[in-house]
């Protein structure tokens, strides 16, 4: 392809371009498309042989002129994955095995009827649903970072230009570099990373800075639970870059520092080709555009540290250093990377960034809440029906998202908590239901916003279990450089420990609760600064399941193994010996009693021996061991 | 310097624009506590957290050790929620600690134990598993004791000044963080000079000198003719010791306690420092006439001498062969004073007190040995002979001023005493030089350029028509620039004197520690100061004294008629020069 | 340098020099060593440092502070079980302790045959499909424990250790 010189070229482009996408959808080629998702997890399931398989058949049937078959980013349901759409009938499958194929060439491409049975059922109406937005888990959503996740294939930057890419630059780049911060600041978007810092704002410390500048992409996502940014990064890598360079026009940066985790290698080689393709068409490197405006794209790969998600440890990383974070003042907008003015932002806020130069600021600012402009990414996870990527308006509350968009919880169970922020954020309970969800509102809820992971909790989940959890990744991941985290996390997981193994008094409780307040009040960085919040915030909701655990020395939930215990009701026990095959720890044997109506001696689990495991409960058919 | 206006205890006050709100609140006359900070921006992670402090407006505490003041600032530092923040930081340091106070080499100058009391930190606050211990006792000069680490991060900088690379770093994260060398490995397996500069900044005991205080006990519980020699720069600071203001020069109460504390003899290594001069300048002399190997390398400190081993093994041949000082002097007494005492040299054990923690090392060398004997017995640091004062009841304030032996060797001059401070050698080999090469005296005596702490000085001196070059570095991160310059060929210099440490012998790995929270009577700003008044103590005493030229040294020159014969002579190569060996940065 | 062959010296010299153009290299280098060399031991940290000037104890400090990178070699198959989360949530600990007890090893070490490493990992991204286990690149979805002994045949039946 050309090189694209200047705006008229872009505008050309893009308008024969997104004539073939839609083209495309709309049948008006000629052709059906089959559109398969080439993201994480679709891809884990086997997207990639299912799609060779269309393949193989099409050119067998020689179909080649009737339907074409396309590889696009992440559809966000990814526990339904994979997912084959058939356009312009806009059918979706899901959970699609290779074996589906030759049925769906045969019944639906050929026969021109849909398959019944690959069909998404709705949990609740039972009903089976025909077009990917007449499902409840889609219906809710407005995508501003999402757009073009799933519609476009992300190896192609054509079909990225078709969908409106680098409108907003060309937009943006005709514009004052003042005015792009002020369209910033004017949409209200707050950083999507985690604290919720205005955009613009940042961007301005910035741009008043001299010398040498740099933007930096945080890309380390390493919440565990949270996926946005790799579903971002795979599914439209174009969008982040184009935030990225408007960031760089708009402070007068010159080079912009993608930090991805190692551990998104289809994220990674994705962006690549994405810069690679960009620069080729010259809308990365010297004068984009026909402008005086330079600009540089490159990668660095994190190595496996939770911390270096904090901008000055990501910093560090960069340069080169341990991932400890850097004291603050100054802070990167003024002093960041190797020393010089640094913008540092989130993908998902990159992400926004084109729509927002391309659409204005007022239209971006028309969703969401007074002081959380926008939309925002969440991962829903954990024990709720629709696992999944959701993209909604700031200000949905919590039940919309977890009843409507994720479909309540799985096995009739109670709902008990969710924990959004990940591990510095905090547990929300039924009574936080209806809060609309914004910075400020979680924050004032004791929990926060963080990166957008979602985890739903259900009645088994022992929420003293759930705290420790979270402390002990946050022991693990303490970069170790101030003694308040360091030494304070340490201290409290080994709180959370004696807790659940029953062996905490109530001093015990006071102590964690001091430390919790103590770290809070010292830690160096905010890693540690909201280490706590877990355990504070199940301390506020949940107290009554820590006495129990340190007066009764039980665990309501069953979960802690020291405080609980397999046992098998004599009288629902067929003797039938599965379970004592399955033992892993010979704790399984004959008692001398048959339970009435059964014949074989039932069976009786001996506690000094029993390791817990939990192999026999799930072997028994007959219900009959439980645990207490 | 643009001013900020603070307010700290709602009180106003004006102070310098940049400080942090630790230093501008020294300035201000409040002292808050601090554990990891080190001489303004030496080292400042921010890590103990023990500085914290409220700012109004700002979300959370503040660290006072990084963060800086600000137009319009309001601190409080004595609030409830500060003080109680700082209490935490100093309890959580020591739950994860080996509370050994009492057999801890750095109880006295101990600034967490400090830190404790002025927090009023509680004894067992936070109970749990705590890091566990290396100790590292296997060189000849420090002790590292992982168990005792806060992980404040000051020798990591300071060895990375001294050493130029660094040998300590942060390992591990989490609890499980520790600063050790690569490995945890033992400092004698690693690419460490001992120079001990980590030593005088840890603010614990993680990381003290090795005491050779026993050897002592045992040598005299023998009944050996113990001996003694000082070097120069522990006159300088050995008063600190005992409460005395920085830069006061001890001279005659040092000599004093040491003959009551049994030395039979009590010498000053100054005496060898001018032989030093006198072989070394005739050696370089001799490298420029016959095209020897130039720049040549002044080789008495020994932590310069395990850095070049490790580091450039291709430049040894640039380095004199002369031996160090109190070397030389051990073989002399062992030698020509024995012979002439009628001593069996095998009799005799000689001690020295050394500002250094190399010099362990040093005396420990296989080429350091003299027909079969040790030149050097035991060497103790300044901080060790205090402690031995200490300990034997001596009220070192109160004692006579008393002069050193000299009954056929021990005279000095005034070249030497310099020796202690860097370009000191360089400037005696001049004053030196100068006369071996014109046959007058310098009329200036003091080489100015090359005083002073700058990283590198250079001169230019004509001798007699021949324009000679020199250069002076201390602490290996400047030695590095002039050595790679010889290695990559380009050195303009002839002769190039190095010292292991910043600012030299003065401020030697075995000086007494400089910890501003224990010398109340100080300036506020010592650490920037100390080095130049523990200098000028010795500058001071190059001047009163009459002779001022090594080679004036009236017993040195009898030396030569009597014994040695002629600077760089054969006898003089047996007993007073001595020779390197290339070695891997890490033993296995 | 007695342990490393002339090969592996030239490839980390290799790799030093590809990225000599770089700012702060370190990260870079390590990574490519990690990646093309399995491990980062001491001896080719030495190496790096003779080409970059960063100190040996600053190098190992951070080979140590970030997880992918390892002292020791890997085994061919490293199984990375996420235990972030979404996936601890849905039983992902019982995962992990299945293949420890099949292969005998805890996790972050490695079979006495150089075969499988067990590492433990915080969340790879696949949320959505949790619980996941990663081995080698290839992200198996949805495990059950069930499932892993004839994972473990499958890798077992692919090939012995290099
Ligand atoms: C422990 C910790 C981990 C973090 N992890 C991430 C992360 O994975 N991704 C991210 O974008 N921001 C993360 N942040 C927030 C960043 O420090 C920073 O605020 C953010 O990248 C700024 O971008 P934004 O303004 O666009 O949100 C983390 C912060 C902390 C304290
Ligand atoms: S709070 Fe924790 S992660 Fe942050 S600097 Fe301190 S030790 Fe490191
Ligand atoms: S829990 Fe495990 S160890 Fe205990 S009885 Fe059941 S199978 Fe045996
Ligand atoms: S599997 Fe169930 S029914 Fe069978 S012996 Fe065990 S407890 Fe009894
Ligand atoms: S380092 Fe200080 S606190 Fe620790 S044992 Fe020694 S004197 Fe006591
Ligand atoms: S104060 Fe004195 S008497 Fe009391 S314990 Fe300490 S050393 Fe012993
Ligand atoms: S003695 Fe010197 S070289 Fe060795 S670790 Fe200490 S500061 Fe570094
Ligand atoms: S050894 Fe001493 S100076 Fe070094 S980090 Fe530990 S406490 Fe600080
Ligand atoms: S400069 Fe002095 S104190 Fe330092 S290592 Fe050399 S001789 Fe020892
Ligand atoms: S990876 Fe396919 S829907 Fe997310
Ligand atoms: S002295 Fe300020 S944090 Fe250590
Ligand atoms: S928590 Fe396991 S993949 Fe995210």
């Amino acid at each position: 392809m050309e090189k694209i010189r200047n705006f008229d070229d872009l505008r050309a482009v893009s308008e024969e371009l997104s004539a073939k996408l839609a083209g495309k959808f709309e049948g008006k080629d000629g052709k059906r498309a089959i559109v398969l998702c080439g993201g994480t997890g679709c891809i884990s399931s086997n997207s990639i042989a299912i799609r060779e398989k269309f393949e193989k058949l099409i050119k067998e049937k020689n179909l080649g002129d009737r339907v074409s078959v396309n590889i696009v980013g992440c559809f966000g349901f990814c526990s339904q994955g994979p997912f084959v759409k058939i356009y312009p009938e806009d059918t979706l499958y899901r959970l699609v095995k290779i074996e589906d194929v030759d049925e769906i060439i045969e019944k639906d491409i050929i026969g021109g009827e849909v398959v019944e049975r690959l069909l998404y059922i709705d949990p609740a109406t039972k009903e089976k649903v025909v077009k990917q937005d007449e499902i409840n888990f889609y219906k809710k959503q407005r995508r501003i970072a999402l757009r073009s996740c799933g519609q476009i294939n992300p190896e192609d930057i054509n079909e990225a230009l078709g969908a409106g890419a680098f409108q907003g630059l060309a937009r943006a780049l005709k514009m004052d570099r003042q005015d792009v911060v002020n369209e910033v600041l004017n949409s209200g978007i707050r950083g999507r990373g985690g604290a919720g810092f205005p955009t613009g704002r940042k961007w301005m410390f910035a741009m008043n800075g001299g010398g040498d500048k740099y933007v930096v992409c945080n890309g380390d996502e390493g919440d565990p639970g949270a996926f946005m940014d790799r579903s971002i990064l795979e599914g439209n890598p174009l969008g982040v870059i184009e935030g990225m360079v408007i960031a760089g026009y708009a402070i007068g940066a010159q080079n912009g520092y993608f930090y991805i985790r190692a551990e998104y290698p289809i994220a990674v080689n994705r962006l690549q080709i994405a810069i690679r393709q960009a620069e080729e068409l010259g809308l990365l490197g010297d004068n984009i555009l026909g402008t005086d405006f330079s600009f540089r794209v490159h990668i660095r790969l994190g190595a496996g540290a939770f911390v270096c998600g904090e901008e000055t440890a990501l910093l560090n990383s960069i340069e080169g250093k341990r991932g400890m974070p850097r004291p603050r003042p100054p802070f990167p907008a003024v002093k960041g990377l190797w020393g010089k003015p640094t913008v540092v932002n989130n993908v998902e806020t990159l992400a926004c960034i084109p729509y927002i130069l391309r659409e204005g600021a007022e239209k971006f600012a028309q969703c969401g809440t007074e002081r959380s402009k926008g939309t925002k990414v969440f991962a829903l996870g954990g024990k709720i029906n629709n696992v999944g990527l959701v993209e909604v308006p700031m200000g949905t509350t919590l039940r919309e998202l977890i009843y409507d968009i994720g479909g309540g919880i799985p096995n009739g169970k109670k709902f008990k908590a969710i924990q959004t922020g990940g591990p510095s954020g905090g547990c929300l309970t039924e009574k936080d239901l209806d809060a609309e969800i914004d910075f400020d509102n979680l924050v004032a809820r004791g929990s926060m916003m963080g990166s957008g992971g979602a985890i739903v909790m259900d009645e088994d989940n022992c929420m003293v279990d759930v705290a420790k959890f979270y402390m002990e990744f946050i022991c693990d991941e303490s970069c170790g450089k101030c003694s308040p985290c360091r030494i304070g996390t340490k201290r409290m997981l080994e709180l959370l420990t004696k807790i659940t193994d029953g062996k905490a008094t109530m001093k015990d409780l006071d102590e964690l609760e001091e430390l919790s307040k103590t770290i809070k009040a010292g830690a160096l960085c905010a890693l540690g600064q909201t280490a706590a919040n877990p355990v504070l915030s199940t301390l506020t909701h949940f107290r009554d399941e820590y006495i129990a655990h340190i007066v009764d020395k039980k665990c309501p939930s069953k979960i802690c193994k020291n405080l609980m215990q397999y046992k098998i009701e004599k009288d629902k026990c067929f003797g039938c010996g599965m379970c004592a095959k399955a033992c892993p720890a010979g704790a399984i044997s004959k008692t001398d009693y048959t339970a009435p109506g059964k014949k074989l001696p039932a069976h009786e689990i001996d506690p000094m021996k029993c390791v817990k495991c939990g192999a026999c409960i799930a072997t028994c058919k007959f219900g009959a061991i439980y645990k207490d | 310097m643009a001013k900020v206006n603070i307010k700290i205890e709602g009180f106003p006050y004006e102070v310098d624009e940049g400080l942090t709100i630790l230093e501008a609140a020294k300035r201000c006359g409040y002292e808050i506590p601090s554990l990891c900070t080190y001489n303004h921006g030496e080292c400042s992670q921010g890590s103990c957290r023990v500085c914290l402090v409220e700012v109004k407006g700002a979300r959370g505490l503040v660290a006072a050790c990084v963060y800086p003041v600000s137009e319009g600032m309001e601190i409080t530092i004595s609030s409830p929620k500060a003080a109680a923040a700082r209490r935490a930081s100093v309890e959580l340091l020591l739950s994860n600690h080996s509370m050994k106070c009492q057999q801890c080499d750095k109880n006295g100058h101990c600034e967490l134990l400090y830190a404790a009391q002025i927090t009023g930190a509680r004894e067992d606050m936070f109970e749990g598993a705590k890091t566990p211990a290396t100790v590292d006792q296997l060189t000849p000069s420090i002790i590292r004791d992982t168990s005792k680490c806060i992980l404040c991060g000051r020798c990591v900088e300071r060895c990375k000044n001294a050493h130029g690379k660094g040998v300590l770093g942060f390992e591990k994260r989490g609890f499980n963080t520790i600063v050790a060398p690569a490995e945890n490995r033992s400092l004698a397996n690693s690419p460490c000079i001992l120079c001990g500069q980590c030593v005088s900044v840890c603010p614990t005991g993680a990381l003290t000198e090795k005491s050779e205080i026993s050897k002592v006990d045992e040598a005299m519980a023998a009944g050996k003719y113990v001996v003694v020699q000082t070097a120069p720069a522990v006159r300088a600071a050995l008063g600190e010791e005992f409460g005395m203001k920085i830069g006061t020069a001890v001279t005659g109460k040092m000599v004093a306690a040491l003959r009551r504390l049994g030395f039979k003899k009590v010498f000053d290594t100054n005496y060898a420092a001018d032989l030093t001069i006198m072989e070394e300048a005739t050696e370089l002399l001799g490298r420029m006439k016959n095209g020897g190997v130039l720049p040549m390398i002044t080789s008495c400190s020994p932590g310069w001498i395990n850095y070049a081993e490790i580091n450039y093994g291709d430049l040894l041949p640039h380095l004199s062969s002369c031996k160090s000082p109190h070397e030389m002097f051990g073989a002399i007494l062992k030698s020509y004073y024995a012979e002439a005492n009628g001593i069996d040299p095998k009799d005799m054990f000689v001690v020295s007190v050394m500002p250094c923690t190399a010099k362990k090392g040093e005396k420990e060398r296989d080429q350091l040995v003299t027909n079969g004997l040790r030149d050097v017995d035991a060497v103790l640091t300044t901080r060790e002979l205090a402690k031995l004062i200490k300990r034997s009841g001596i009220n070192f304030n109160k004692l006579p001023d008393e002069a050193f032996d000299n009954d056929i060797v021990g005279d000095y001059t005034g070249a030497a005493v310099i020796f202690g401070v860097t370009g000191g050698v360089m400037e005696a080999a001049l004053r030196t030089a100068y006369f071996a090469v014109t046959g007058k005296e310098h009329d200036l005596i003091k080489f100015e350029a090359v005083r002073g702490f700058d990283g590198i000085k250079e001169a230019e001196l004509d001798l007699n028509g021949t324009k000679v070059c020199v250069a002076v570095a201390h602490g290996m991160k400047n030695a590095k620039v002039l050595l790679d310059d010889i290695r990559a060929g380009k050195s303009k210099y002839q002769f190039i004197e190095i010292m292991g440490c910043p600012g030299g012998c003065i401020a030697g790995g075995g000086q007494p520690f400089v910890k501003p929270q224990f010398l109340p009577n100080e300036d506020i700003d010592i650490l920037d100061t100390y080095k130049e008044k523990r200098a000028a103590a010795l500058y001071s005493e190059d001047e009163k004294q009459a002779v001022r030229q090594s080679h004036n040294n009236p017993q040195i020159k009898e030396l030569y008629e009597k014994f040695l014969g002629e600077p760089n002579s054969h006898k003089a190569h047996e007993l007073l020069h001595t020779s390197y060996a290339a070695r891997e940065a890490f033993k296995d | 340098m007695a342990h490393l062959s002339e090969a592996a010296v030239a490839q980390i010299n290799e790799i030093c020099a590809r990225y000599a153009d770089e700012k702060t290299p370190l990260m870079m280098i390590l990574s490519a060593i990690q990646k093309e060399y399995g491990y980062i031991p001491l001896e080719v940290q030495e190496i790096v440092s003779e080409k970059t000037g960063i100190s040996v104890a600053e190098i190992y400090g951070v080979v140590t502070f970030y997880s992918y990178f390892s002292l020791q070699p890997k085994g061919k198959y490293v199984i990375g079980c996420c235990l972030g989360t979404a996936c601890y949530v849905k039983g992902a600990q019982q995962i992990i302790d299945k293949f420890s007890e099949i292969l005998g090893i805890a996790p972050g070490e490695t079979t006495a045959d150089g075969m499988f490493t067990i590492d433990a990992l915080r969340c790879i991204g696949a949320c959505g499909i949790a619980p996941a286990v990663s081995i080698n690149g290839k992200v198996y979805p949805k495990l059950k424990v069930s499932d892993v002994p004839g994972i473990v045949e499958e890798y077992r039946n692919m090939g012995g250790a290099n």
